[in-house]
């Protein structure tokens, strides 16, 4: 581990200002549960962390629209726990408790949760070449060690997924992301924070330099989002990232969709929103032929690997199973 | 009659509360005036040569004070066990292999440098996949456990040839890794040419030989201290490079030097599970009786070292049949060495045999328990010598009585519960029954205070407690009078904490200590000197009748399958074993728990993933080589028979430390074969396998 300076910020606008005026030396630490395993590995060689997770960006507030805003530096325990929200967004809970273990969700923010870094082997292992890591390395993991790797939306240059289970949910919700600049604070959508490797697999997020995660915004709870799931397959029954998951919301009318969202975990750069698969949906039956129908709609485009083929058929049976039990229940 | 644990003042751990409170110091929380810390650079490719370290540019670093490799390092007489032979060559044999030891100020400094060390290799061409038809693969003369590698009896192949009913099945097992809670750890210091270590391991008797050896000198003038040691599993068996590089730093800098592993490098460093393939073969006619058993295992090791499971070793004694053989093979990979992993052989080997008893069982629509009992030996049935005692069918019959065996359907996926298939499972366990020589020291003072010595080790098992227990037996007081020293090698020489012998072997010399004190006492009475006495067990242990010696269990496990996702849980296991005498039914208990749960582990996720490209084991961390978590295990029932066999060795003990893993895997699988109807033959039992 490299020796490193540490900041504990003051404010928001400080913290931007400090790492703004820095370069890429300079970072933001959170709870530090991926962070801090990076530095020891090597991974993040930081001269500088700038610790934000004792800002006053800690507090679940209800907005006037109806919608909540979620502070950075809540932390996953907390944020699992608030009884509104367990009410309300259903799916976000238990997408965090599917998470992790006790200890870290207890340190983890949610902003740490949203930015951290993939546990591809070849990107934790500083003695192999990886893109993302070392641009112009090359991605053993193609022809190597990939079953936990992506089978959608991957790129020539890299394979690998978005570890978060929170982060599946909250793109299942709709969720926008503020951010605090040195001009500035902006608004995303999770889809448009978080990104697909294409050719430039170093950058996991379009965050620009010294932008601080500030928030996370719910939309303003609805049938849909208090009918709404989170479901985890892995391998073992805590501690282990996703083999596949699922977040999903449906309203049902007479045996027929009014809406839903649809979001898979552990198959890409990213929680995989399953547009096609919602479009297909939308009005049409509520029945397992449908449902099956319309999420091999989405997985039409899979590109999987030899040894991760199997999360084709794992995902299509998750959607279905996880839908078809949100249906039930509405009935 | 089966007993379980019960609770009572005298069986509680003589040192949990020095455990709990933080008292009791494992190795690396030693730390000598002066201290300074090495960091292990291990190699970046899997073979080749190294050519140069850039020393120059580590040392230039503010607070490093030596950086050693083998163009530097001081010459060691040869060592003959490998694990302990470092910075000695140029030769890269694996991926990991100690290339470096950076010596600093701090930590931080040392792993820092270690980590950003340039190191130049001439790379070679590398070869690290075990495959069924491996072209080098090669007949042993022996295996590990002393054995002899192949072993035959009658005619198999006709036999199997003319068998009404064959089972024909091949199996495999992956690398699976030592993984105990403290990781290799070792603070070394010189002093007028005798040297002094705090060593984590599982012996001070191996570590002062063998540093004795390499260093040239009289194993006298070595202690080796392991008062705590945070578990082994076999991977701290001898000497691991941790030990050495400490020794060796600390006598050229002239400081004491603490080398610690770090997690990721226990999986290059101190020996790992070899993979195995294996093919069994059973004969049989139509009433289950078995005509033939063939078992051949094919295994890997590196190329520093010829080290050779002994999977085939459990089905030389399981079974009766007329015509049998067992064979094993090897082949030399530029792979990590492997080594011990509790239950050596028997539990990759007693996955193949007993998935297969279940398969022979199924295609003849028998009952898994009475196929085992139809095939019950009453002698060896390869050596053709008496069992020292036997007891399997009463752990069966007592395990499927508590398990609920009865409530089993032989139909498979016939019990189905919302999403989830259940299904219900049985294997059979043994292990050997080993005792190696030592010797004890036992002494009471004026004021009736007891002193129990013996260099033995407890590696979180309870030994200190057992031994007390056995000594107060003995000398017929209460336990709270005895004090036992162990874990130094100032105390009476005794064999390591391995092999599933340490309490059989030390208790043995324990027990005849006391003895012949108490006979002393009871002659003389206590004077103001006090009275002592010693234990060697050395004749006896010689003088042992040609016996058979093993101790057998019965595993059963329920597992839930789900249907959508393919995950397995085990909700419920029931092991019953009989291993002699039980000497502390609490420490006992939760060592037969710990051995059933790495069992269950290594039925589900344990699975060190071959890099070909790179030639290590990718997943080299918790977060990804997965053990069982708290919430895999459901309920764990553990019993034992109440067995009595004066023939094993003195005090009537087999060993319960590795036992308990063996047998499991194959209980859970064919658990998972009862609720699914899919025979997972290739471990472990992951999701996708169970997605049809």
């Amino acid at each position: 581990m490299r020796a490193f300076a540490y900041d504990r910020a003051g404010s928001a606008a400080e913290a931007v200002a400090t790492v703004t005026a820095a370069d890429g030396d300079t970072v933001y630490l959170g709870g530090g549960t991926n962070l801090v395993d990076l530095m020891r590995l090597g991974v993040a060689r930081p001269a500088r962390v700038v610790d934000v997770s004792g800002l006053p960006l800690d507090a679940v507030d209800e907005l006037s629209g109806g919608g909540t805003l979620v502070g950075a530096a809540v932390r996953n325990s907390t944020l699992a726990a608030d009884p509104r929200l367990r009410r309300d967004y259903p799916a976000l809970s238990q997408a965090l408790l599917a998470g992790a273990s006790g200890q870290i969700r207890t340190m983890a923010t949610v902003a740490g949760n949203l930015l951290q870094r993939t546990r591809c082997g070849y990107f934790t292992d500083v003695t192999k070449p990886c893109n993302k890591r070392e641009p112009g390395s090359g991605c053993p993991a193609r022809t190597g060690v990939h079953r936990d790797l992506a089978i959608l939306g991957h790129s020539p240059a890299c394979i690998a997924t978005h570890p978060s289970d929170m982060a599946v949910a909250l793109s299942a919700l709709d969720a926008t992301v503020h951010v605090l600049g040195a001009d500035g604070g902006r608004v995303l959508a999770l889809d448009d924070l978080l990104r697909l490797p294409g050719d430039a697999p170093d950058r996991d997020t379009t965050l620009r330099h010294g932008e601080l995660i500030t928030g996370i915004e719910l939309p303003a709870p609805s049938a849909l989002t208090r009918r709404s799931a989170y479901r985890k397959a892995r391998d073992r029954a805590s501690y282990a990232f996703a083999a596949g998951s699922v977040a999903a919301a449906v309203t049902v009318t007479d045996g027929r969709i009014d809406d839903v969202r649809l979001s898979f975990g552990a198959v890409a750069h990213r929680p995989w929103r399953a547009r096609l698969a919602e479009d297909a949906l939308r009005g049409g039956p509520a029945d397992a032929a449908a449902l099956g129908a319309a999420v091999d709609r989405e997985l039409a485009a899979a590109a999987p690997f030899p040894d991760n083929a199997f999360k084709v058929p794992l995902v299509r049976r998750l959607a279905v199973a996880t839908l078809l039990e949100l249906i039930g229940g509405a009935r | 009659m089966t007993a379980t644990a019960d609770r009572t003042a005298t069986t509680v751990r003589v040192e949990g509360p020095d455990k709990v409170t933080g008292a009791a110091r494992y190795a690396a929380e030693h730390g000598a005036e002066g201290l300074a810390h090495g960091w292990i650079h291990g190699a970046t490719v899997a073979h080749g040569r190294v050519l140069s370290v850039d020393v120059d540019a580590a040392r230039a670093v503010p607070g490093v004070l030596a950086v050693f490799w083998h163009g530097n390092a001081p010459k060691l007489s040869k060592s003959p066990d490998p694990f302990s032979d470092v910075l000695q060559s140029d030769e890269v044999a694996f991926r990991g292999q100690v290339v470096a030891l950076v010596v600093a100020e701090t930590p931080e400094i040392a792993r820092e440098v270690a980590a950003t060390l340039r190191v130049e290799y001439a790379v070679e061409p590398h070869e690290v996949v075990l495959t069924d038809e491996h072209p080098r693969r090669y007949t042993p003369k022996r295996v590990n456990g002393f054995e002899d590698g192949d072993s035959v009896v009658g005619d198999p192949d006709a036999a199997l040839a003319a068998s009404p009913i064959l089972i024909d099945a091949r199996y495999s097992t992956p690398a699976e890794h030592n993984n105990p809670m403290e990781p290799h750890a070792t603070v070394a210091e010189w002093s007028d040419g005798h040297l002094t270590v705090e060593d984590s391991n599982q012996g001070g008797v191996a570590v002062q030989a063998l540093l004795a050896k390499i260093f040239l000198m009289l194993p006298g003038h070595i202690r080796v201290l392991n008062h705590h040691v945070g578990g082994g599993f076999g991977s701290k068996g001898t000497p691991r490079p941790a030990t050495v590089l400490a020794a060796m730093a600390s006598r050229e800098l002239g400081r004491p030097v603490k080398v610690v592993l770090t997690r990721q490098q226990l999986f290059d460093l101190v020996g790992y599970r070899t993979p195995t393939r294996q093919r069994v073969r059973l004969g049989a006619g139509p009433d289950g009786r078995l005509r033939a058993i063939s078992h051949e295992a094919l295994s890997q090791t590196s190329t520093r070292t010829e080290f050779v499971e002994q999977s085939a070793s459990g089905t030389r004694v399981m079974y009766a049949a007329p015509h049998r053989r067992t064979t094993h093979q090897v082949v030399e990979l530029d792979v990590p060495m492997p080594s011990w992993l509790r239950a050596p052989g028997h539990a990759p080997g007693m996955f193949a045999l007993e998935s297969a008893m279940d398969e022979l069982a199924v295609e003849l629509g028998m009952d898994p328990v009475e196929i085992r009992r139809i095939n019950e030996p009453d002698r060896d049935p390869e050596k053709d010598i008496p069992f020292s005692s036997r007891n399997l069918l009463a752990c069966l019959d007592a395990g499927a009585e508590r398990f609920g065996w009865d409530r089993r359907v032989p139909a498979v996926g016939a019990r189905r519960e919302g999403e989830w298939l259940v299904g219900l499972g049985v294997a059979a366990s043994t292990y050997p029954v080993l005792a190696v020589p030592s010797v004890a020291k036992a002494m009471v003072d004026v004021q009736g205070r007891y002193l129990v010595a013996i260099n033995a080790t407890d590696i979180g098992t309870g030994a200190r407690t057992a031994l007390r227990t056995l000594a107060a037996d003995e000398l017929g007081v209460p336990a709270e009078r005895v004090t036992v020293l162990i874990g130094d090698t100032r105390l009476p020489m005794a064999t390591i904490a391995g092999g599933s012998m340490g309490t059989a072997s030390w208790g043995w010399a324990v027990t005849k200590a006391c003895r012949k004190l108490r006979r002393r006492i009871d002659r003389h009475g206590v004077g103001p000197d006090g009275l002592s006495a010693k234990g060697n067990t050395t004749a006896d242990v010689l003088r042992l009748a040609k016996r058979s010696r093993h101790a057998f269990g019965a595993q059963f496990a329920e597992v839930r399958v789900n249907t959508v996702t393919g995950e397995v849980r085990v909700p419920r296991m029931v092991g019953v074993f009989a291993a002699g005498r039980i000497v502390n039914p609490v420490t006992a208990r939760s060592q037969l728990l710990g051995g059933m749960t790495m069992g269950i582990s290594m039925a589900l996720h344990e699975h060190g993933v071959m890099d070909p490209r790179f030639g290590d084991h990718a997943n080299h961390d918790l977060a990804t080589y997965h053990v069982a978590a708290h919430a895999d295990i459901g309920e764990i029932d553990v019993s034992w028979i109440d067995e009595h066999d004066p023939d094993v060795n003195g005090p009537g003990i087999k060993g319960i430390g590795e036992i308990g893993i063996v047998g499991t895997a194959a209980a859970v699988a064919n658990a998972v074969y009862n609720a699914t109807g899919v025979r997972v033959r290739d471990l472990p039992i992951t999701l996708e396998k169970l997605l049809t």
